[in-house]
């Protein structure tokens, strides 16, 4: 399906592109316009995790008798009830938000990046380039992500920025793959051949006239990778190779998987964490959707 | 059908994705922080033991002397030895390997089975309140990490209501005759229950949207409209007609989702304890044990890459309308 974004306006008209910038907060979305608020809310939660935490995630809290607070149901004193070793879960899941969200939009922007910048290569110099880069793009696809940043996990120090580099290394291919057959579909149309013939370089059509055309299709696919990223961040501290001093929401789980929770029924305790998972990784599908249905209009009717 | 030459390409091009993979993940192993001696020989080896695999890998001999044996060693399938289990790679692999393949393809089924009929129903029930309640639930399924479902479903079921065993593919102590004499054992198929189930929720999301959203385009479509005027009912129309034409990328998806479930099944595995190739490849990393996580990377990598050239040539073979090059 061709998906064309610049249906109603010639793409050098300012006024298109202001149009185009528009598209890019898609709010008349329903979905979109949820993701969008569910993102805000925690962003501000990361911003002010120290306000918001009551107290510190990695402190272990003793009661007024001295004797360590551990795996305390929720109370008005601990919202969401203590760890094993007595540290507030309230706390940990606010601070969570942090790692998450840095891990999520660094990882984002560096697979959609590099993604990008393939595709429009590949797309529009084709030939040997093209051959190179989309035999890359082969091997990429056949590395299997979560075994990868196993094995990367086991020769680096442990760290959050191991699934950064991981996704970095192999997850552009989806993007650079689907942008670089968008651009073959642009390549050849009048506008371009209107700037080749003015005397553009190809790198200004590249950017200036080739690439806001795909900008809508790159943040479908950053919107989607703020999502994998965060799962995949969580499964491998979930596994034990991230970092074991940094507060995420991997972090928790694992540690109330390994403390036991599960066969004393402390919900209160590995409940929260996958649910503002869940929260993160849907808002990106929903951004994504409001995407998808303004690129491929046919799936709304 | 796909011509011979499509196929003599696709095979070319997997072989040479595999060489790939396996030079990157040969690079890694050597020239990462640490000596190559001792990324492969463990110090509680033997004299003799030492000796013997330096030899074979010619671990002694410069790095490309290295390589050619290492390529050589993979053609025979020469894993080296593993230093948790003093037993060979190829053999600790291939052992568990049925469990996560029985896992994949009893969950895969499962989620597509599900996945299909819903996705044509809420096609057919587009623009109804249904379908604006089911989509954003889908999505939050395909948005849950696959261990977290699995935890939950742990503490009820398993701690909670004490339903299902709590880990491992069988109870200490059972008996069983063969391969397929253990598969349908009562003792098994408790075990298999709730981590196909926990991979089962995040996959059906997949052939759920794809059905749904092929289903709309072919409900669109003329051969559609005419059997709606030959006065067939509404039913027949969307299975017979509508849904048969649909199931096209859904095929495609399944064969991509062996490979992918594969290479994905690592957490959930190791949160059921499962014993397949996954937690494998978890707990050769931790205990640093390199032949083992190099050799459990390379068959995990071969399925996928695998599947994924089989859904490629599925593709083709389905779809005529897929031009025939490279």
């Amino acid at each position: 399906m061709p998906v064309d974004v610049s249906l109603d306006a010639r793409p050098s008209d300012r006024v298109s592109v202001l149009r185009r910038v528009g598209q890019l907060v898609p709010l008349r979305d329903p979905f979109a316009a949820v993701g969008l608020l569910i993102y805000f809310v925690w962003i501000l939660v990361a911003i002010f995790a120290d306000q918001i935490a009551t107290y510190d995630p990695t402190e272990i809290l003793y009661g007024a008798d001295y004797n360590l607070v551990a795996d305390k149901g929720p109370s008005r004193e601990y919202l969401l009830g203590t760890t094993t070793l007595g540290r507030d879960v309230f706390s940990q899941l606010v601070y969570g938000s942090r790692s998450a969200l840095l891990v999520g939009m660094v990882a984002a922007v560096m697979v959609v990046g590099i993604g990008t910048l393939v595709g429009l290569v590949s797309g529009y110099f084709g030939g040997a380039v093209d051959s190179i880069l989309m035999r890359l793009a082969d091997i990429a696809f056949g590395i299997p992500f979560l075994p990868f940043v196993i094995v990367l996990a086991a020769f680096l120090e442990p760290s959050v920025w191991n699934v950064v580099l991981a996704m970095a290394l192999v997850l552009w291919r989806d993007t650079a793959r689907v942008i670089r057959s968008q651009v073959l579909t642009l390549r050849n149309r009048a506008f371009v051949e209107a700037a080749r013939v003015a005397g553009s370089s190809h790198w200004r059509i590249l950017f200036i006239h080739i690439a806001p055309n795909i900008m809508p299709l790159a943040v479908l696919y950053g919107s989607i990778a703020v999502g994998w990223a965060i799962l995949a961040e969580a499964s491998v501290s979930f596994l034990g190779f991230g970092d074991p001093t940094a507060v995420s929401w991997g972090f928790m789980l694992q540690d109330a998987y390994a403390s036991q929770a599960l066969s004393r029924s402390a919900y209160h305790w590995f409940v929260p964490p996958g649910i503002a998972i869940v929260l993160v990784v849907v808002a990106g599908f929903f951004v994504g959707r409001g995407y998808e249905e303004l690129l491929f209009p046919k799936l709304r009717e | 059908m796909p011509g011979l030459r499509t196929v003599a390409s696709k095979i070319g091009q997997l072989l040479f994705v595999l060489w790939a993979v396996a030079t990157i993940l040969f690079l890694m192993f050597r020239l990462m922080p640490g000596s190559p001696m001792a990324a492969f020989i463990d110090p509680t080896f033997t004299e003799e033991q030492q000796q013997a695999l330096m030899r074979q890998f010619g671990l002694d001999r410069p790095l490309w002397e290295q390589y050619v044996i290492f390529l050589q060693n993979l053609l025979q399938f020469e894993l080296g030895e593993s230093f948790f289990y003093k037993e060979s790679v190829a053999r600790l692999v291939l052992q568990v390997f049925p469990n996560t393949l029985i896992l994949t393809i009893t969950s895969l089924i499962l989620a597509y089975a599900v996945g299909i009929l819903l996705g044509a129903f809420i096609a057919w029930k587009r623009g109804t309140w249904l379908e604006a309640v089911s989509i954003p639930i889908v999505l939050t399924t395909r948005a849950a990490p696959e261990f977290w479902v699995g935890m939950i479903l742990l503490a009820f079921f398993s701690f909670e209501l004490g339903w299902f065993p709590s880990g491992g593919a069988i109870s200490a102590g059972a008996e069983f005759e063969g391969l397929i004499g253990r598969i349908f054992t009562r003792d098994f198929l408790v075990h298999l229950f709730l981590p196909t189930l926990t991979l089962a929720v995040y996959l059906h999301g997949l052939p759920l949207l794809l059905m749904r959203s092929t289903m709309i385009e072919v409900l669109d479509e003329d051969f559609v409209t005419m059997a709606r005027m030959q006065g067939f009912g509404e039913w027949t129309v969307v299975i017979r007609h509508a849904a048969r034409n649909a199931l096209l990328p859904v095929a495609t998806a399944f064969a991509l989702g062996i490979g992918y479930a594969v290479a994905g099944n690592v957490v959930v595995e190791t949160v059921f304890s499962w014993p397949g190739l996954g937690r494998l490849l978890v707990k050769a990393v931790q205990s640093r044990d390199y032949p083992l996580a190099q050799g459990a990377f390379l068959l995990i990598a071969f399925v996928m890459i695998s599947m994924n050239m089989l859904a490629d040539l599925l593709y083709r073979l389905l779809d005529p309308r897929v031009v025939h090059a490279g």
